[in-house]
């Protein structure tokens, strides 16, 4: 049975529809991410299922019991990561830790779960002199503190640096492994392709698609290949050797509209190499998460407002890191 | 019936209450507005004659009144700024996904106040007796009576305040209303020195009442029933209206 199931699940403040006829199921063991820009539902959604919200239709369930009348039986197998907050100011890191657990009749040992999440050395500052990141991570430890089950996480690594979002997907994966659910809504598009087994998308509340990532990357973008390389390169010729439509999509990355077999790609690169010109990377085949969601979220209308978090070394050229990765596997 | 994997509820109420008045003694404005305040002016006036004539007997009249402010600066002032920004800081509804049940958080919350103001009653008691007061005829029931009736009031008020406005609004209305009825019920500024119009007001104020009901019960004047059932309506009142308009988040 799915720890989670959603069924036609609508939620309308007033007039507003936050969320429209939305279904899914997570299972025991599964990381899901619920993906979107900003304002897509992902946040209503999971408070359904925390029991902070009713839905105006259709059906929760978690662990087989409805989030808001099975209320007192249900919190305490969930854990829950607030956006932000939901810590007294003045409580000290330990303390905190230690009022959750007394909630539960078989709490985690809260200076072990402060070693887990990197706050060991933290362990009587207060929340408020707490850094954005180091709240994070107590959020996060205070989620985890009563054992759950499950695990609802709203937007885990935001405003975390790149170490605690390391540590925040390690952990994701190790409940995932000790067969905990944990439900993961994001923007971070890299963050879901990496920790999660399912991802949905979800735009104006409705459910643009759901799959592995893998999936999600191979579908429809299996006819061209991507390269990065100097801007300017005369693409009419390129175009002329590959037998192939050419574009230079933005400065210095290229699109190719044909097949990426072993041979076409060993035909661009020996054009590429004839011409000396160096190959910045190279991807063929699979899409990035990003393409699938500018792509899925494009086909609902206007532009989605996204935020797309990156890596600090991130440029304009916003592919590079990963598929210079990838190009480096080949 | 306790949830499986939920700890009783007498160890989280009791784990709750004990972080909430730790956090309570711990803000610096909670303790200045709870202790010093009311230890200050109980030595203030009843050692300068502002408001009395210089051969009155000015801690007798004036520590009833300072009790009074202590329980009105705890359980009205105090509860409406903490629960106001635990509103707004996202506290009460990330509480609200653990075992901690509403019930069981008021419970502790209501332990919290009450340990906080016997300790007042404590402080300040001891200071009276040492700047002259004398227990004598003091009806110390009664007196408990009308501050557990005090109490549910203003502790209603608080969290309807507090469950309705914004935070930084509730902390300037909770402090200016402190104020304003510091000075119009009787506390400090003797009731027969202000105008009539604001000695009927202050009858009918649950700050008014409980002044008169510890001057009946612990001070010299004489005690009739109604400040009572001012405060037994008061008390029935606001915790009602608290439920009703009271907002998690």
């Amino acid at each position: 049975m799915p720890v989670i199931e959603v069924s036609n699940l609508s939620i309308a403040y007033g007039d507003i529809r936050a969320v429209t006829n939305l279904s899914f199921t997570a299972n025991s063991g599964e990381v899901l991410a619920v993906l979107g820009p900003n304002g897509a539902g992902k946040t209503s959604t999971v408070e359904c299922l925390e029991g902070y919200r009713r839905p105006t239709t259709g059906e929760v369930r978690v662990l087989g019991l409805d989030p808001i009348a099975d209320h007192a039986l249900l919190v305490p197998q969930i854990g829950v990561m607030l956006q932000t907050g939901g810590v007294y100011p003045g409580i000290r890191v330990l303390e905190a830790l230690e009022l959750f657990g007394s909630f539960y009749s078989d709490p985690a040992n809260p200076n072990e779960l402060l070693e887990r999440v990197g706050l060991t050395h933290r362990r009587t500052s207060t929340w408020r002199q707490l850094s954005g990141g180091e709240q994070q991570r107590l959020s996060l430890a205070l989620a985890l503190i009563g054992k759950p089950q499950v695990a609802f996480l709203d937007e885990p690594t935001a405003g975390i640096d790149l170490q605690g979002r390391q540590l925040v997907r390690t952990i994701v994966r190790e409940l995932a492994e000790q067969g905990t659910c944990v439900v993961l809504t994001t923007h971070d598009l890299d963050e879901a392709e990496r920790v999660c087994d399912r991802v949905l998308i979800i735009d104006k509340g409705h459910l643009i698609t759901v799959g592995t990532p893998g999936e999600l990357m191979a579908a429809g973008g299996s006819r061209e290949i991507r390269f990065g390389a100097p801007a300017g390169i005369d693409v009419a010729a390129l175009g002329k050797a590959m037998l192939a439509a050419v574009h230079e999509h933005s400065p210095g990355e290229y699109v190719v509209d044909i097949d990426p077999s072993p041979s076409n790609i060993a035909a661009l690169t020996n054009w590429l190499a004839e011409m000396d010109l160096p190959l910045a990377d190279i991807r063929a085949g699979r899409q990035s998460l990003e393409d699938v969601f500018m792509r899925m979220t494009a086909i609902t209308g206007e532009i989605p407002a996204v935020k797309i978090e990156r890596a600090p070394q991130g440029t304009s050229r916003n592919r590079q890191p990963r598929t210079r990765r990838r190009a480096g596997d080949q | 019936m306790i949830a499986t994997g939920a700890a009783s509820t007498s160890s989280a109420v009791k784990a709750q209450a004990l972080m909430e008045l730790k956090l309570t003694l711990r803000r610096g404005e909670s303790v200045l507005l709870t202790f010093l305040i009311p230890i200050v002016l109980l030595a203030f006036f009843s050692q300068v004659d502002v408001f009395t004539d210089a051969n009155e007997d000015r801690i007798t009249s004036l520590f009833p009144g300072i009790l009074a402010l202590a329980i009105m600066s705890t359980s009205f002032v105090s509860i409406a700024i903490a629960t106001g920004f635990e509103r707004q800081m996202g506290v009460l509804k990330r509480l609200g996904a653990t075992p901690l049940t509403r019930r069981a958080l008021m419970v502790a919350k209501t332990c919290a106040v009450v340990v906080v103001q016997l300790i007042q009653m404590v402080v300040l008691g001891v200071e009276a007796l040492l700047l002259g007061f004398r227990f004598d005829g003091a009806d110390i029931a009664l007196a408990l009576v009308g501050a557990v009736l005090a109490t549910i009031a203003f502790a209603g008020l608080g969290l309807l305040m507090a469950g309705s406005l914004p935070a930084l609004t509730t902390l300037a209305a909770a402090n200016g209303l402190y104020l304003l009825l510091l000075l119009i019920s009787g506390m400090v500024i003797p009731l027969d020195q202000l105008p009539e119009f604001l000695q009927s007001l202050a009858a009918i104020l649950p700050s008014g009442a409980l002044t008169e009901l510890f001057n009946g019960s612990i001070g010299t004047t004489t005690l009739d029933f109604q400040p009572f059932l001012v405060l037994a309506l008061w008390a029935g009142a606001t915790p009602l209206l608290a439920a009703k308009w009271f907002r998690w988040e």
